[in-house]
């Protein structure tokens, strides 16, 4: 391409012939393409960036990030982003960023693992052989999923508020748990001195489990003979812990709600805010997972179970060693990609006020401030780490189930 | 020599045929399965009939009296107020009260006539498109439809132009906002959808980098942060003194995101063609831009229809989200007209209805792309 150049600027006899062999080569085009984006791209965040900053300026908003030292001087709705972090309103708006930050990680891990569950259920539900089993899950699939999340937040919140009783009139389980129109109060455990050492078994008991269940494994593989591990596995991680609490003397106390005159005292109190985002966000995901899982299960072919049939597996043997594996293979990722799904959209949460990363930080402190870019950028910033976190564990787990071939 | 006569066939027994054979073997073919059933017959005996009785034995239907087409229909004496109406069941002369601004929002009464219109050029363009299925140059008309409709509506919506009253965009809402955006951000958002999943998919390394980066970009992070972008620091970006109208810095946040999407679903109907398609169109000597509009879209576009649907159905699912920015769609109305001091506290009515509507418009839109999908799946299961 150097030579091309050069010849159609020399002196050349054939300069003009020369100069259309560049017009017409193919990497000199190509060149000429990526610059001519390049340029545009770039030349229009120059400009805006440049209008941004005399705006800035115009308008007397300040820039950077000082901000985030000064006093936020509101109230957040008390969770647990609140109790981890421990705010108040003499904190900084930093200290929102993190509370949010951790609200919004909270409704995301509860509504994954709420929505898997319902999800496992309905996506086999829907392939059951009884007709109404089969046909309430499709019924179920086709309400939630058809209806946008923001309404059934909002519906589910509206409907939280104005049908629940007044905390006079609480729902009570066995005086244990209280539900009202101020939310689900539950026991607070109170973890003495001691309690520490029934989480080390536990922990202990998994990973002895986990051992345990690899030597047999191998010992399968080796000799043939199988040891079933379940008992062990029980034993270590459920056994093990009780039997510490027991021996240290029960060192866990729980703090009961107790319904005083007017209200509820004492207690967990889990905000209506929080029940109704976790609900719609659960129910609404899980019409997904379930339809992964509903396609991961047909996509297995009809001859893999009669092959396995055919070797003299039992049913459950040909469920857990054919067509789970292969199942799950197709239904993982698409429930991964949900999950995603999931923790963004529980930015929605801040047409409920529920206390999450868009609604304090992004929502609040960005009417109190006015300093938009950052605000906006530290947010995006905050879904990108999650999702390049989540397109982390895809790109593992289909690595990890990867047909290996030969 | 005996004669025997021929005996009757025995009938089945009953648990072998007609409905007690389909209970048997679909509700009742095991334990199991009949605890089962039983359990979701009581599932829906608690929540059907309470259901039923709020929305329809409990509520109260009194409107007055309704002109239909030109019929005069009493339902009752004087039209239910909020104090009559009852907190037993759904109060939906509420409904029919405000089903104006649910339809319109704040469009102007004596021009109902232009939103009408439109919704009935949209409902005919449902009508026309398939029965050009057969017709010789059914590209061309559509592609002038596609062109034409947009403008047809804009004109009529907007007004202006010295014949019509022009009405401005703050008016515009309810259903008639929602489906403009929904419309405004599929027609828009597609062609730009298109060129980035081309640039991702190119050689050259710029392009292909910075079409990767917008994309992954937008797919990361949520509507809401894109809107806030789009209303708060879009104006930023310009020369100060340009004045931004409200819908249309919605409708570029919109349009960005969902071509994000699109590029995404576009580039699986490109990869999917084989790349014998690419090598035979660069060896009869074809451009990039005539392989492309010639040989690969036409094969790409087609069998990502069914996504393509499916993520106009997502489209629609995120207009509502406008409402957080401020704007009034159909959503936005049940928090507006229950603030009505004269129907305070019909929450629940509104969510109910909006619910309706929208649950129809998406139910239809999901058989259509289901339907696509078994048109276009050549792909044999068993």
């Amino acid at each position: 391409m150097k030579k091309l150049i050069l010849d159609s600027l020399g002196k050349s006899k054939h300069r003009g012939s020369n100069f259309r062999n560049l017009l017409y080569n193919n990497e000199a085009r190509a060149f000429f393409f990526q610059v001519i984006t390049f340029v545009l791209v770039v030349g229009l965040f120059y400009t805006a960036i440049g209008n941004l900053f005399q705006n800035i300026e115009a308008r007397g908003i300040q820039t950077g990030f000082s901000f985030l030292n000064n006093r936020a001087g509101f109230d957040i709705l008390p969770f647990l982003g609140n109790i981890v972090v421990d705010y108040t309103p003499e904190s900084s708006n930093l200290t929102v960023f993190y509370v949010g930050l951790v609200n919004t990680l909270v409704v995301a891990f509860i509504g994954i693992i709420l929505s898997t569950l319902i999800g496992l259920l309905i996506g086999i539900a829907r392939l059951s052989n009884n007709y109404l089993i089969a046909k309430l899950a499709g019924g179920y699939i086709e309400l939630f999923r058809n209806i946008p999340i923001l309404l059934q937040i909002l519906f589910w919140y509206n409907l939280f508020i104005n049908v629940f009783p007044h905390p006079k009139q609480s729902l009570a389980f066995f005086d244990i748990a209280f539900l009202n129109q101020r939310g689900l109060y539950l026991p607070k455990p109170i973890p003495e001195d001691g309690f520490i050492f029934v989480a080390l078994a536990f922990i202990i008991g998994i990973i002895a489990a986990y051992f345990i269940r690899k030597f047999f494994k191998k010992k399968h593989e080796l000799t043939g003979t199988h040891t079933s591990t379940w008992m062990f596995t029980l034993g270590l991680i459920v056994g093990l812990p009780v039997l510490i609490y027991f021996l240290i003397g029960s060192p866990l106390q729980f703090d009961y709600a107790v319904l005083g005159k007017f209200n509820l005292s004492g207690g967990m109190a889990v905000v209506p805010e929080f029940l109704a985002l976790t609900f719609a966000l659960s129910v609404y995901t899980a019409t997904y997972i379930a339809e992964a899982i509903r396609s991961g299960i047909e996509a297995v072919d009809k001859g893999q179970k009669e092959a396995a049939a055919a070797i003299g597996l039992s049913p459950v043997q040909s469920l857990k060693l054919i067509v789970l594996p292969q199942a799950l293979r197709v239904a993982i990722p698409p429930t991964i990609n949900q999950y995603l799904n999931l923790t963004k959209n529980s930015s929605l949460a801040t047409v409920i006020g529920y206390p999450e990363l868009m609604s304090t930080f992004g929502g609040t402190v960005l009417n109190q401030v006015g300093q938009a870019v950052e605000i906006l950028a530290m947010a995006m910033l905050v879904y990108l780490v999650i999702s390049l976190f989540i397109s982390l564990l895809l790109n593992y787990v289909n690595k990890k189930m990867e047909i290996q071939g030969r | 020599m005996s004669v025997f006569d021929q005996q009757s066939t025995r009938k089945p027994p009953i648990s072998q045929i007609g409905a007690v054979l389909w209970l048997r073997t679909n509700l009742f073919s095991s334990w199991i399965n009949s605890a089962l059933t039983i359990a979701s017959l009581y599932l829906l005996y608690i929540m059907i009939p309470p259901l039923l009785d709020w929305m329809i034995f409990n509520a109260s239907f009194s409107f007055g009296t309704v002109n239909l087409f030109g019929f005069d229909i009493k339902f009752s004496e004087a039209m239910a107020t909020n104090q009559n109406c009852g907190r037993e069941g759904a109060c939906w002369p509420y409904i029919y009260e405000k089903l104006y601004m649910y339809t319109y929002g704040f469009y102007p009464r004596t021009e109902t006539w232009r939103p009408n219109i439109v919704f009935g050029l949209t409902a005919l363009l449902f009508v026309i498109v398939p029965l050009l299925k057969h017709y010789k140059h059914k590209n061309r008309v559509t592609l002038s439809l596609i062109i034409l409709y947009p403008l047809a509506s804009y004109v009529l919506i907007a007004g202006g132009f010295g014949v019509l009253m022009p009405v401005s965009t703050d008016q515009w809402g309810g259903l008639l906002l929602t489906l403009i955006i929904a419309s405004v951000g599929i027609i828009v958002s597609f062609p730009i959808g298109v060129l980035l999943a081309l640039g991702r998919q190119s050689n050259l390394k710029v392009i292909k980098l910075f079409s990767t980066l917008f994309i992954e970009f937008i797919r990361a992070v949520p509507l809401i942060t894109i809107l806030f972008m789009a209303s708060f620091v879009l104006p930023l970006f310009l020369e100060s003194g340009n004045y931004f109208d409200k819908l249309l810095r919605a409708l570029i946040g919109i349009a960005l995101f969902q071509a994000a999407y699109f590029a995404e679903v576009v580039r699986g109907g490109l990869q999917a063609i084989p790349r014998g398609q690419y090598e035979a169109a660069d060896a009869i000597g074809l451009s990039y831009f005539q392989k492309n509009i010639l040989i690969i879209l036409p094969q790409a576009l087609k069998i990502s229809i069914p996504n393509i649907v499916g993520s106009s159905i997502s489209l629609f699912k995120d207009t509502t989200l406008v409402l957080i920015i401020g704007l009034f769609d159909m959503l936005a109305m049940v928090n507006l007209t229950s603030n009505d001091p004269y129907w305070l506290g019909r929450e629940t009515e509104g969510f109910v209805f909006v619910t309706i509507v929208m649950w129809a418009i998406l139910y239809t839109m999901s058989r259509y792309s289901r339907k696509l999908e078994l048109r276009f799946n050549t792909e044999n299961t068993n």
